[in-house]
């Protein structure tokens, strides 16, 4: 009940995974880790779902639904009606 | 979008430096207090800083002054060239969310500013920030240059440099004490004026100094103290830790019920405490949760669940709470 950041989108499929280890440079909270040739999964609930990692896994085996987590800009797109929250800050 | 019109058969490149003059710093007192957001730009396109040869690296940023003043002033006796993609005057990060700074705009600027013909390397440093937006494949793939994800702090770049490996602290996003300070003017300018429009309405309507006090004091503890206080909130969720912080806020007043209104009967008084303690914390909790996109940190999915658990109970205290004070003064 007090958190709410308990689940998210993130899946890996470590079967699929080349040891390029760009998710390991772009995650911005340390989400994987390198184990010699392959990429762990070892800090799955810091996920924020920016989707840096899917979108430099040239083998997909990473998926996740990325989008802002901004309350702001869901609640503003709810009241126009928009399916997309999208950031509209600066 | 790349306007077409400069691209010559002479390359075009601006020059700049990595001193930032006085009116830099005063752009950057303007934007921090959220004074016309978006127009803190600087022109997209390539810019030399020292004295850069065909071999010097290139650095992409975002036209955001802030972002591009950053990583100049980083870059302090270096040479090279700085790619300034066309973000519409939004930091790295944010436009990587809406892919302006993205693979496609990436690599339009590459080709548009002929950057094959001015240096004979093939690599691109972007910020890590950069990530969301931009797919390295796709960039190697459209216009031959590797991309290279830099730290995730321009700070951090004379040392990244040394080596071209960054090192997990310079990968890691942080919220720091400084950074949340940096952040309060901004949010505080956009809900000052609404603010003290409200304490007015409710000065005349509630006809009381003690009311119009509280919805600034409701402004202050979720604008400054929620900013600062952040990490030692208890729970995880932003609007459990602005229930907490609000019904703090709320407590003085509601017990100074007691003391201004001590002919009042039981019930009454007792109303008026339960409005101050329901009203307050709803709209605290709510500016709270507001604060999710400021912070670095919170998911999608979770923002989605904080809001479909809390809203709902917010509105409702919310709407309980201001009844209760409305009533009260009218019901003697």
């Amino acid at each position: 009940m007090f958190d709410a950041y308990a689940v998210n989108t993130l899946a890996y499929e470590a079967d699929l995974c080349n040891g390029c280890a760009m998710c390991v440079a772009v995650c911005p909270h340390a989400v994987f880790e390198m184990n010699g040739r392959k990429a762990l999964l070892t800090r799955p609930l810091a996920c924020m779902e920016c989707g840096a990692c899917q979108l430099n896994c040239v083998t997909g085996a990473i998926k996740v639904e990325s989008g802002v987590g901004c309350a702001n800009a869901m609640i503003r797109a709810a009241l126009l009606g928009k399916p997309e929250a999208e950031c509209s800050c600066g | 979008m790349i306007n077409l019109g400069t691209i010559t058969t002479q390359p075009k490149i601006s020059l700049t430096t990595s001193q930032l003059s006085r009116a830099n710093c005063w752009d950057h007192i303007l934007a921090r207090l959220g004074y016309r957001r978006s127009e803190h730009r600087v022109e997209p396109g390539l810019y030399a800083i020292g004295k850069p040869t065909s071999d010097s690296q290139v650095f992409v940023t975002a036209n955001y002054s802030l972002s591009f003043d950053a990583l100049r002033s980083n870059l302090e006796g270096k040479d090279g060239y700085i790619l300034v993609l066309d973000t519409q005057g939004v930091n790295v990060w944010c436009a990587a969310g809406k892919k302006t700074f993205g693979t496609e705009e990436v690599v339009l600027r590459v080709i548009g500013t002929q950057l094959k013909k001015i240096v004979n390397h093939r690599v691109l440093i972007l910020p890590q920030l950069g990530a969301p937006g931009v797919a390295y494949q796709e960039v190697k793939k459209r216009t031959g240059f590797k991309v290279e994800f830099g730290p995730v702090r321009a700070a951090d770049l004379p040392e990244y440099l040394k080596t071209h490996q960054a090192t997990p602290d310079m990968r890691r996003v942080k919220f720091t004490v400084r950074d949340r300070l940096a952040l309060i003017p901004v949010d505080l300018f956009r809900l000052l004026l609404p603010g003290l429009l409200v304490a007015l309405v409710v000065y005349f309507l509630l006809g009381g100094l003690i009311p119009a006090l509280s919805v600034l004091a409701a402004l202050f503890s979720a604008g400054i103290l929620f900013p600062l206080l952040l990490p030692w909130l208890p729970t995880h969720n932003f609007s459990t830790k602005g229930y907490f912080l609000g019904f703090l806020t709320a407590l003085p007043f509601a017990l100074s019920v007691f003391s201004r209104h001590p002919d009042r009967s039981w019930y009454h008084q007792g109303a008026l405490g339960v409005g101050f303690l329901l009203a307050m914390p709803a709209v605290i909790a709510y500016i709270t949760l507001n604060f999710t996109g400021s912070s670095t940190f919170t998911s999608k999915t979770g923002v989605r669940r904080e809001m479909f658990a809390y809203l709902p109970f917010m509105a409702w205290t919310f709407a309980v709470g201001t009844i209760l004070l409305v009533t009260s003064v009218f019901i003697h």
